[in-house]
């Protein structure tokens, strides 16, 4: 057995990591994924000079622990032919699809039995420069009765730009095919080349727009870990009421947005006018609606005073009222009901081999909710249970919304039992140690987050390597429409709530 | 007098959507635009140029008057009250009926004629749910001519209001209402059918295949629907308008019909989610059989069955 077990946020030395020969590597990680509470959170590769190095990062719900594992292979070139063809993860299980897309898109890896080695998102360091965005393979089928409709990247309405291709008989969708890219920014380099700390937190902020608590407090205790530094408690406290008061924010808006997708009125304004309180409390907290520039590894620049927290109770008071009366509407509606139930499946069986994380797995029975089994801030005080849902449909993942709103109410509450009034505090400087290795998992109201961070010899960052839970469920969206009607795509899609430019990055 | 149907109509046409929308606003806790916003939008539209896609033939540039013409035409056929419209004849109501076929007829070409994925499958939607609900029509109006034993829209409905003789007609003028107020929310493509307000291509039936159209074509699109709105309302009034009211009463209580008939449909869409496109042929099928039942209703009337 090669693997090192590590903790979520811990960090170590990048040596330790064993190094194995590419079968056993592929036959262990692989092997892992055979039980249903270990799954693959990270697997990417790290070019070193002639080398390509791959680190495969296995989490283990149950044990709290993660495994990982890597291998080294000669990296190739373009100009070389007759260079070796490995055997894939994916073959033996299909979560590591998007995975081995990715290290076939970036470092020209072959895979001679990979089922379907599309390109990701075509990154401005691809290895196939040549390869581009205007000629990306669909699938495409021949067929006289049968026909496409394409999507996007531009759309009608204020969304991102992803392309969309169904092929449909009539009105039933047989296959969709999803294509994001548009907008690759390379977030995972420019961590790289911005030095300055503030410059990286700002940017870990911004890789997922309507996500920024989650992928500020991964990115925060990535560097934390690095450099040794145990965040007070305080801070602990406010990380972990941004990521729940994100999580009914954005909740609350998609349930509003799902009800715009199907006529209901009264649903879509109330729930919409829910979501402003909650948002304009965090202006009032840190100055931004989105919680951006709230959270600062080491440090925190808005104390969040017992007096905010009394005006904190105030606003979910109200909101808990309002929320629970239209719930009670909206949940008891026949129209609302025969559009959302049994519409846009995904069965267990599916969330389960593609890997799913987040709602969509949690949806479909599967437990997995890093809250739970990787915690970390106050998560292992609060002793979360997450709530699963068995059908995996759209009405499921509406379900799941509202008690999660529900559950992350009692969260907070019991969190602003624990403020206090604290004296100003002096900032530390953070200096990550050399030669380190930290990977971080944080549940985002998404679903799970995942960061990997590497140091270098004088503890500069040398790779730091980002996972966004649309990573894994945007294939749930394009299985969860099949066979169903083209004009239920919308609620589908809002009822996922992926984001473009987390896959992008 | 015979104009005053028309003038009626194009007059109702400019208030209805408006005070729909603000119905929709006040359920929402809105403010919402004055009940005149949509018109000045139109007219907004109507001093613009359009701009047609390259791919288009002439058809996409005629359809919308075309559709304009047929929908006026036909407004021109519906009476009031006692008043026949500006143009009546035995059999009218079948010219009324392909007049609009005639109109949406041209619309799906058009659509057809852009070229695009999202447009044709519009024109489908919006062909497959005219064409059900036409026999639902038929058998309504059908039953109303074999019940006054006249064919054309003006005979029918002076003989035919609410209030008159027994139980048995009076339920048979009621479910014509309602039969009537669901066809109208099916021809203008409202909910529960159809959601105007959605931005989502793929759930779009009329809002779809009008994507492409633009400036001045686009407005008189949009006034169409308006007019023929107010058409149907004018339908709907007249079965409940007796011939015996004078027309200084009449004019108010039809107006009054239209405002109702206005405000319950804003109510419906703000309290009901849209229906799943494939359960739209099901409730089209519902009204031709409650079609049938005023069929039945008439055979009972006139004795034929007992």
């Amino acid at each position: 057995m090669s693997y090192i077990t590590v903790k979520n946020n811990q960090s170590i030395f990048f040596q330790e990591i064993p190094v194995l020969d590419y079968e056993s590597f592929l036959l262990m990680n692989t092997g892992f994924l055979s039980k249903e509470h270990l799954h693959c959170v990270n697997y990417y590769g790290l070019a070193q000079k002639e080398k390509l190095k791959l680190i495969c990062c296995i989490a283990n719900d149950h044990e709290h622990s993660i495994y990982v594992s890597s291998c080294v292979l000669p990296l190739p070139h373009l100009d070389e032919i007759g260079f070796p063809e490995y055997s894939s993860f994916t073959a033996r299980h299909l979560s590591f699809h998007i995975f081995e897309r990715e290290i076939h898109e970036n470092f020209g890896i072959r895979y001679h039995d990979h089922p379907w080695l599309k390109p990701v998102r075509f990154a401005h360091d691809r290895f196939n420069k040549e390869s581009g965005i205007a000629e990306y393979p669909f699938y495409h089928i021949e067929s006289e009765e049968l026909h496409e409709v394409g999507v996007g990247p531009i759309h009608a309405g204020v969304i991102e730009p992803g392309h969309f291709r169904f092929a449909c008989n009539g009105e039933q969708i047989l296959h969709l095919e999803i294509h994001c890219g548009y907008q690759h920014r390379g977030i995972e380099n420019l961590l790289i080349t911005k030095k300055k700390l503030l410059q990286r937190v700002t940017l870990a902020e911004s890789i997922a727009g309507d996500t920024v608590a989650g992928h500020a407090t991964a990115f925060t205790n990535v560097w934390e870990s690095l450099s040794g530094c145990v965040p007070r408690a305080d801070l602990q406290l406010a990380r972990t009421l941004a990521l729940e008061l994100e999580r009914i924010a954005i909740h609350t808006g998609d349930l509003s947005a799902i009800c715009t997708d199907i006529a209901y009125q009264l649903g879509a304004s109330v729930f919409g006018r829910l979501r402003t309180p909650l948002i304009n409390f965090m202006q009032e907290w840190c100055g931004n609606r989105l919680a951006k520039g709230l959270i600062r590894p080491g440090y925190s620049n808005f104390k969040f005073t017992p007096e905010l927290a009394q005006r904190l109770e105030i606003v979910l008071e109200a909101y808990e009222r309002d929320f629970d009366e239209v719930w009670d509407r909206f949940h008891t509606l026949p129209s609302v009901l025969s559009r959302l139930e049994k519409t846009g499946m995904v069965s267990w069986h599916d969330a389960l081999s593609i890997g799913c994380v987040g709602m969509a797995a949690k949806t479909s029975g599967i437990e997995r909710d890093i809250r739970a089994s990787h915690p970390h801030d106050l998560y292992t005080e609060l002793r979360h249970e997450p709530i699963l849902k068995i059908h995996g449909d759209v009405y499921s993942r509406t379900q799941l919304r509202h008690e999660e709103i529900k559950q992350s109410l009692v969260y907070i509450r019991k969190l602003l039992e624990k403020v206090a009034a604290q004296p100003d505090s002096e900032r530390v400087l953070l200096q990550a140690q050399a030669d380190r290795f930290c990977l971080s998992l944080t549940e985002g109201w998404r679903g799970e987050i995942c960061h990997c961070a590497i140091t270098g010899k004088d503890g500069e960052l040398v790779h730091y390597k980002i996972k966004d839970p649309s990573m894994h469920n945007w294939l749930a969206l394009a299985l969860a429409v099949r066979n169903n009607e083209i004009s239920d795509f919308p609620i589908c899609n809002k009822s996922f709530d992926l984001s473009y430019c987390g896959y992008d990055l | 007098m015979q104009g005053i149907s028309i003038i009626l109509i194009i007059f109702t046409s400019l208030f209805f959507t408006g005070i729909l929308i603000r119905t929709k606003s006040f359920f929402s806790g809105r403010k919402g635009p004055g009940v005149f916003q949509p018109l000045k939008d139109i007219w907004r539209l109507l001093k613009k140029g359009a701009v047609t896609s390259e791919t288009t033939s002439f058809i996409f540039q005629i359809a919308p008057s075309i559709y304009f013409a047929t929908v006026f035409l036909s407004a021109l056929l519906v009476p009031f009250g006692d008043q026949p419209g500006l143009i009546s004849f035995s059999g009218d109501f079948v010219f009324f009926a392909y007049l609009l076929a005639l109109g949406k007829f041209f619309t799906i070409i058009s659509a057809l004629d852009t070229g695009s994925s999202f447009e044709g499958m519009g024109a489908s939607r919006e062909g497959l749910f005219s064409m059900l609900a036409e026999p639902a029509f038929f058998i309504l109006i059908g039953s109303l001519s074999l019940l006054t034993g006249h064919t054309s829209f003006h005979q029918i409905f002076s003989t035919l209001y609410m209030g008159m003789g027994s139980h048995v007609e009076q339920a048979v003028v009621a479910l014509a209402a309602l039969v009537l107020v669901a066809i109208a929310m099916i021809e203008n493509s409202r909910m529960p059918i159809d959601d105007p307000k959605t931005h989502l291509e793929l759930t779009m039936m009329h809002e779809v295949i009008i994507l492409d159209n633009s400036g001045f074509d686009l407005g008189m699109i949009l006034y169409t629907t308006n007019l023929k709105f107010a058409m149907y309302g004018a339908l709907i009034a007249d079965l409940f308008l007796s011939p015996s009211i004078p027309i200084y009463l009449a004019i108010p209580f039809m107006l009054f019909i239209q405002v109702v008939f206005a405000i319950s449909a804003g109510t419906i869409e703000s309290f009901m989610a849209r229906f799943r496109m494939s359960h739209n042929p099901q409730f089209i099928f519902v009204l031709t059989s409650i079609s049938l039942l005023i069929f039945l209703g008439a055979l009972l009337l006139l004795g034929k069955i007992t």
